[in-house]
């Protein structure tokens, strides 16, 4: 079996991966899902706050995920539903399962990696305490909650104030669930303010600032009581412990880009996104793999993963291109983004300039609330440009445009991104 | 009186800053006239939009996710709750299909939100 | 109907001692109070087969690690079960951990320790590059492995019951009295066994148990362990299980890898501890972490997948309690199985029968003794026999747990299996669906519509372990509600 593309993953990524490459004349194009229909991870997401950017418009999750598995009739994508990537290799083989068609060795021309992310579990970060059920990750309730039409509990505590938690806290409640209250480690909440204010204020849901899970308690097998506590830092604080009566916790503590395929592909991995390296186009290190979406690395926003995949997507039918026209690739050296003071990490982190069109589109988070700050591209001590923010939190993805000239400029040195205070007088 | 309004409009969030006896002459703080618009709503009508699932059959799931068209008021919101929870649907559904109509009378819809 | 031999306690010892005596015509009941078989100090421990230096000469420990090491993987082998034999390690530090090393191969000399070494610590790094350069020298002892405790027992649970053996689970025995001369066994809520023999295999109850017929001699103490269970990323920092000199609590905190690939650290010990108490606290996981760091830098914690806490049987008499009742002749405990328990089981089960037949339990051979079941384990096969299994079972083409590649077809058959499991913890020990990184995360919702759909079942009735431990609370809309 041979592709010249094939998409790993139909979630948002891998849609629009696959129907870009398409755009862009790939030839033959497979998308392997391994759910049994394709939308990822949208198809659970049923509140409403998606696709302003993409549609102009506030979509569910499903509407979205609908618009582009429609557009998709017609264009000669091919979709395998649940089939499962058992491994990958660097020579673009993609060793595949399913019920119907068996174990399948498929060639491919190039691979789009859009697998998504996976939540941060309990053991995670090592939460004490019983192991009774009634403990889920925010995610696994929303989809019992919203795909099979089951309720996980009745007195809810949710541990994490990301937007996945925020979500889950008015979810339960207009399903008649009591959500006592979200706790949040950090002394800011990682999800969107909006939704602090429609999905917690508006029910009168408690948001617990430097608070965490301490212990969990449990009565014949289900969860009982959880007891929270204030936090110096990480450290909870001894007597300041309050016990909340609950039968179910939530935890939304995090995503994590799920790469056990690129890993055992040989795939060189960035520590600090735990998705693949990649360069301005999204090709990881191995040739004709790119990478797109959660799976390298975690997004606020859907436009935006459908943005970066549309990227990858095209990337990988002028690679296939480059490919069949035989064309030389350049061997000058990617220069390296390197991360600066504040900074989370970037993507990508690799340029190889000569090949950037008009710009490169840098996104990248920083690693504390942040505030009149300037963020500063130097290469070496020079400082290409730097560009003023009033302020800059760890939960919102940023976005740094860099054009080609000022790429040019760094004449083959690897530039740095970093954050500089701005000082106001009088201070 | 002072009032701080998050605007819900968009994923910005903006707060949205204003007298209550003289909203119009002392709003500040949005960045585009749907939170102007927003937030001066909030403080006499506020409304919202809700998502929900319905039971349907024969479909690849038990549920279908559903939504209002528009928006609804605040107040209104358990109410609407319950009348989609009474609601019933057959595969096949094309995602917009109404479900429901004028729910309460509020003039807004219940739409489904995928194909099922 | 009287039973020849009831066994109280389905842990690894009952389990053992359950499969030894269905190679025989006699009638066996084996009786547990959860849901499950291995439920206990089974399923929560470092699962380790442990060579067998430690446990002091003339005691029963040393008596029977050896030879349960040796049993071990011959029978891991026929049951099906995960086994390796990768060695350990005894670190020692300073000087004084040197005496200790040298005591215990003294010690392994002299209960029949096979090929034993004492290593520098250069060798020692030359052998395990992680270990700390702190470390000055080791005892090095090849025969040590590593086992899934729990699919053991399951696996000898399972040869039991396909050969006549019964077996009672959710029976909570309460009392023990006598008729006619046969034991009656009663639990709450359940019809009376009677017996002629009683095996107390009740492990952190067996003092309980004995109690039941007014055997006093001994008692049991609960010592909680705490662990960290981490990723298959951290799974290859280690080939070898490496301890550190132990402490009159145990054998400290050992890091080791596990069969399925992770890494194991742990445990803390926590004696005097109440015998329902498997929580894990903060101070006794931060210990495990400082104490692990003696060993190794190499650990990242931020990989870790599970904490659990076990409690371990310390008895009274410092030794493993073996043998007939002095209040009861029919009576035999197997009690205060303490480590090295888990390595001597296998020798002890085939003693603890030897001494029932010995005592009048029928010891005829049973002629259609049945061989184990194997299992399919789809991400272990090459790629033709995978291909070979779809085609014969499309349902091993589906693979439901992503993060361990287990097919639905392997839980289909792990529900159909000798023991049927009801819980989505009893698949897990099963075939590993949900042991993963992501904790059942994405495939706990599937496995749950599959257990309920195999089993016939309302899926609001599933459970995660334990009796009581639901997972849904109803439908969604103010649907059914339980």
């Amino acid at each position: 079996m041979y592709y010249d593309l094939v998409v790993v993953g139909g979630g948002p990524a891998g849609l629009a991966a696959a129907e870009e490459a398409k755009k862009n004349g790939a030839g033959s194009v497979l998308i392997i899902e391994r759910d049994k229909e394709l939308g990822g991870i949208l198809n659970q997401c049923i509140h409403s706050g998606f696709g302003l950017h993409v549609f102009k418009e506030q979509l569910s999750g499903p509407e979205y995920a609908q618009r582009f598995i429609d557009r998709l009739d017609g264009t000669g994508i091919e979709v395998m539903t649940d089939t499962m990537v058992l491994a990958i290799t660097p020579q673009k083989e993609v060793y595949a399962i399913n019920e119907e068609k068996g174990y399948m060795k498929i060639d491919a021309g190039a691979i789009v990696l859009a697998m998504g992310c996976r939540e941060r579990t309990r053991g995670a970060i090592a939460i004490p305490g019983e192991r009774p059920s009634g403990i889920f990750t925010a995610g696994t309730a929303q989809r019992y909650i919203n795909m099979e039409g089951y309720m996980v509990g009745k007195k809810v505590l949710i541990l994490g104030s990301g937007d996945i938690g925020l979500i889950m806290a008015r979810r339960m409640t207009l399903e008649g669930a009591e959500v006592k209250a979200v706790v949040e480690l950090m002394p800011y909440s990682n999800g969107l303010k909006r939704n602090i204010a429609q999905c917690l204020d508006d029910y009168g849901i408690p948001l617990y600032l430097s608070h965490t899970v301490t212990d969990i308690i449990g009565e014949n097998g289900r969860l009982s009581k959880v007891i929270v506590s204030k936090v110096n830092g990480y450290d909870p604080i001894p007597g300041t412990e309050i016990e909340f009566d609950v039968d179910t916790l939530l935890l939304s503590v995090g995503l994590v880009p799920e790469n056990e395929l690129t890993r055992n592909a040989g795939i060189e991995i960035d520590k600090r996104t735990n998705g693949a390296v990649v360069d301005e186009n999204n090709m990881t290190s191995v040739e004709g793999i790119f990478s797109c979406g959660n799976v390298l690395h975690v997004h606020d926003l859907v436009d935006f993963v459908t943005h970066e995949s549309e990227r990858a997507g095209k990337a990988a039918a002028e690679y296939l291109k480059a490919k069949a026209e035989h064309r030389e690739e350049s061997a000058e050296k990617p220069i390296n983004l390197i991360n600066g003071e504040f900074i989370g990490y970037t993507v990508p982190q690799k340029v190889t300039v000569s090949k950037v069109d008009k710009f490169i589109e840098v996104l990248f988070r920083v690693r504390a609330v942040l505030n009149n700050v300037n963020v500063v591209v130097k290469a070496g001590d020079t400082v290409l440009m730097s560009k003023a923010h009033e302020q800059m939190l760890p939960a919102e993805m940023e976005k740094l445009i860099i054009p080609k000239k000022m790429l040019e400029m760094a004449n083959g040195k690897d530039i740095t991104i970093g954050i500089e205070k701005i000082e106001k007088e009088g201070e | 009186m002072l009032k701080t309004i998050t605007c819900i409009r968009c994923p910005k969030g903006c707060l949205v800053t204003l007298d209550t006896d003289n909203p119009e002459g002392t709003i500040k703080g949005f960045s585009c006239p749907n939170g102007r618009e927003y937030a001066i709503n909030e403080l006499t009508h506020p409304m919202r939009t809700i998502s929900s699932t319905v039971e349907i059959r024969g479909g690849i799931h038990p549920r279908i996710p559903v939504k209002t068209n528009g928006d609804i008021p605040k107040e209104k919101i358990f109410e609407v709750m319950e009348e989609i929870n009474k609601i019933s649907v057959t595969s096949p559904v094309k995602c917009g299909d109404v479900l429901l109509h004028d729910v309460l009378g509020t003039g807004i819809d219940i739409v489904a939100c995928r194909d099922m | 109907m009287v039973y020849d031999v009831a066994i109280i306690g389905a842990g690894i010892i009952g389990c053992g001692v359950a499969r030894e005596l269905s190679r025989f015509d006699c009638k066996t009941v084996l009786i547990d109070r959860e849901n499950d078989v291995a439920m206990g100090t089974t399923r929560a421990n470092s699962a380790i087969i442990h060579a067998g230096y430690d446990p002091e000469p003339g005691t029963l420990m040393a008596k029977y690690n050896v030879p349960g090491n040796k049993m071990a993987e011959e029978i891991c082998r026929e049951l099906d079960v995960p086994f390796r034999r990768c060695g350990s390690f005894v670190l020692a530090f300073d000087e004084n951990d040197m005496k200790t090393v040298r005591h215990l191969y003294e010690n392994g000399v002299a209960n029949g320790v096979p090929d034993m070494k004492i290593l520098s610590g250069d060798e020692v790094r030359a052998m395990e590059p992680n270990v700390s350069p702190e470390c000055v020298g080791a005892l090095y002892a090849p025969s040590a492995g590593i086992v899934n405790p729990w699919e053991m027992a399951l696996a000898m649970a399972e040869q039991a019951v396909e050969n006549g053996v019964d077996l009672k689970l959710c029976y909570d025995v309460t009392g023990i009295s006598k008729k006619d001369g046969n034991f009656v066994i009663s639990g709450k809520g359940k019809e009376d066994i009677e017996a002629k023999f009683v095996v107390n295999a009740a492990g952190v109850y067996s003092d309980d148990v004995a109690h039941m017929v007014g055997d006093n001699s001994f008692s049991i103490d609960a010592s909680r362990g705490q662990y960290y269970l981490l990723d298959k990323s951290q799974g290859k920092l280690f080939d070898h299980v490496m301890f550190q000199c132990p402490g009159p609590l145990g054998k400290g905190i050992l890091v080791a890898p596990t069969v399925h690939g992770n890494l194991i650290v742990g445990p803390d010990a926590n004696p005097g501890s109440d015998k329902e108490n498997v929580k894990t606290d903060r101070d006794g996981l931060n210990h495990v972490v400082a104490a692990s760091k003696r060993t190794t830098g190499a650990i990242n914690f931020r990989e870790n997948i599970r904490n659990f806490a076990g409690l371990r049987s310390q008895p009274s008499t410092g030794d493993f309690i073996m043998g007939f009742s002095e209040a009861d002749g029919h009576f035999m405990n197997v009690a205060g199985i303490k480590s090295p328990g888990l390595s001597a089981a296998p020798a002890i089960a085939l003693d603890v029968a030897k001494m029932l037949i010995e005592a009048g339990v029928p010891g005829a051979p049973r002629e259609d003794y049945k061989a184990p079941r194997k299992h399919i384990r789809f991400k272990e096969l090459s790629d033709e026999q995978k291909a070979a299994a779809i085609k014969t079972c499309p349902a091993y083409g589906r693979v439901i747990c992503r993060c361990e590649t287990i097919t639905e077809g392997e839980i289909v058959d792990a529900l159909h299996g000798v023991i049927v499991p009801r819980t989505l913890d009893g698949i897990k020990r099963r075939c590993n669906a949900g042991m993963g990184r992501c904790q059942g995360g994405f495939c706990g919702p599937k496995v749950l519509e599959i257990i309920a759909r195999e089993l016939n079942m309302n899926p609001v009735d599933v459970l995660l372990d334990k009796e009581g431990s639901y997972i849904l609370t109803g439908k969604t809309a103010k649907g059914e509600c339980r």
